[in-house]
């Protein structure tokens, strides 16, 4: 068994290519921020506890207008929906451990921790496996805090024109890389896709997620049917 | 509501979100035809994140002409599919998105 030293080491160094797109995705927020009208102490307490980069979006893009309080937080609960479904899977690995380590390792259950860590998980069988998204959570953390910082203390120096906000779609199609190899899985990515985009303007709260991710699922568990009878 | 109190509360509801299956699921509860289903949660989840990215522009507006996005997405789906790289697909996609936008 590797050491828990070296686990969370791993779990630095797989996370890292995914690092790249959350420093301008960061740098953005601070920006944002502070331009709606968020004070810098704000805009880093945001980060902090929220610890959520869509989550802060969609609260800055409804704050700026003018939602009521009620709809923002019922928002920002649609838009992390998914992580019931990230600690669905997560959770048959860390089953075994004690409440104070669930209670820290769930702060740390991000996208990107998530999708690089759940293959670690399912190949890993080591007690100590959940190190390695302690490692990439808290390298995901480091990099969001500094530069949700950055962005507040460089605000409009940064040219809007680079349409940096693309890289957070590409860090999510980057994760799926393996997935376009599969049918089944192509077919899944294309019904939650045309859900979430036709869906956009008419499920209420940003529930589009969650409802998109559950007509994929949906999908998914019909078309694998036929390996479970055969 | 006050700026920290909608702070707080957001900050709650998505830490419980992540935390309640966590607490709340056993692993006797598993069987390999839900591992099954759970293995396509990414594939679910990301294009729920992808697809409005791309497709749907700053005022919330569908857009399909004119949207160099679209195309730098397909590259960067080649790219990946024929790399494997995460690293290099996410270049190849900005450095195309950049080239439509700045050179073409």
């Amino acid at each position: 068994m590797k050491s828990n030293l070296k686990v969370f080491l791993k779990g630095i160094i797989d996370v890292s290519p995914l690092m790249i797109p959350v420093v301008p995705f960061g740098l953005i927020f601070g920006v944002l921020a502070i331009d709606v009208g968020f004070t810098p102490i704000e805009t880093m307490a945001m980060s902090l506890i929220i610890f959520g980069g869509a989550s802060q979006i969609v609260l800055l893009q409804l704050f700026s207008g003018g939602a009521s309080s009620l709809v923002i937080i019922s928002s920002v609960g649609a838009v992390n929906s998914r992580h019931l479904l990230y600690g669905a899977v997560i959770s048959e690995h860390l089953s075994d451990l004690k409440l104070i380590w669930k209670i820290i390792i769930s702060y740390f259950l991000i996208d990107q921790a998530f999708a690089i860590s759940n293959e670690y998980l399912k190949k890993n069988k080591d007690h100590n496996r959940y190190f390695h998204l302690v490692g990439g959570g808290a390298t995901c953390w480091v990099i969001w805090q500094s530069t949700t910082f950055l962005g507040i203390i460089l605000g409009a120096a940064i040219p809007e024109k680079l349409g940096l906000s693309f890289a957070v779609p590409l860090t999510f199609l980057a994760l799926l890389v393996n997935d376009f190899r599969k049918f089944i899985n192509v077919i899944v990515i294309i019904i939650s896709g045309l859900v979430a985009t036709f869906g956009y303007n008419y499920i209420p709260f940003k529930a589009y997620v969650i409802v998109a991710a559950l007509a994929g699922l949906f999908t998914a568990m019909i078309l694998t049917r036929k390996n479970k009878k055969a | 509501m006050s700026n920290w109190a909608l702070i707080l509360y957001c900050g709650l509801i998505t830490y419980l979100t992540r935390f309640s299956m966590i607490a709340l699921i056993k692993k006797e509860m598993f069987n390999d035809r839900i591992r099954e289903i759970l293995s396509f949660v990414p594939s679910a989840i990301f294009p729920a994140i992808i697809f409005p990215a791309i497709f749907i522009n700053e005022r919330g507006l569908f857009e399909i002409d004119d949207n160099p996005k679209i195309l730098a997405a397909i590259i960067a789906m080649f790219i990946g599919i024929f790399s494997r790289s995460i690293v290099a697909t996410i270049f190849s996609g900005l450095a195309s998105y950049w080239f439509l936008i700045f050179v073409v």
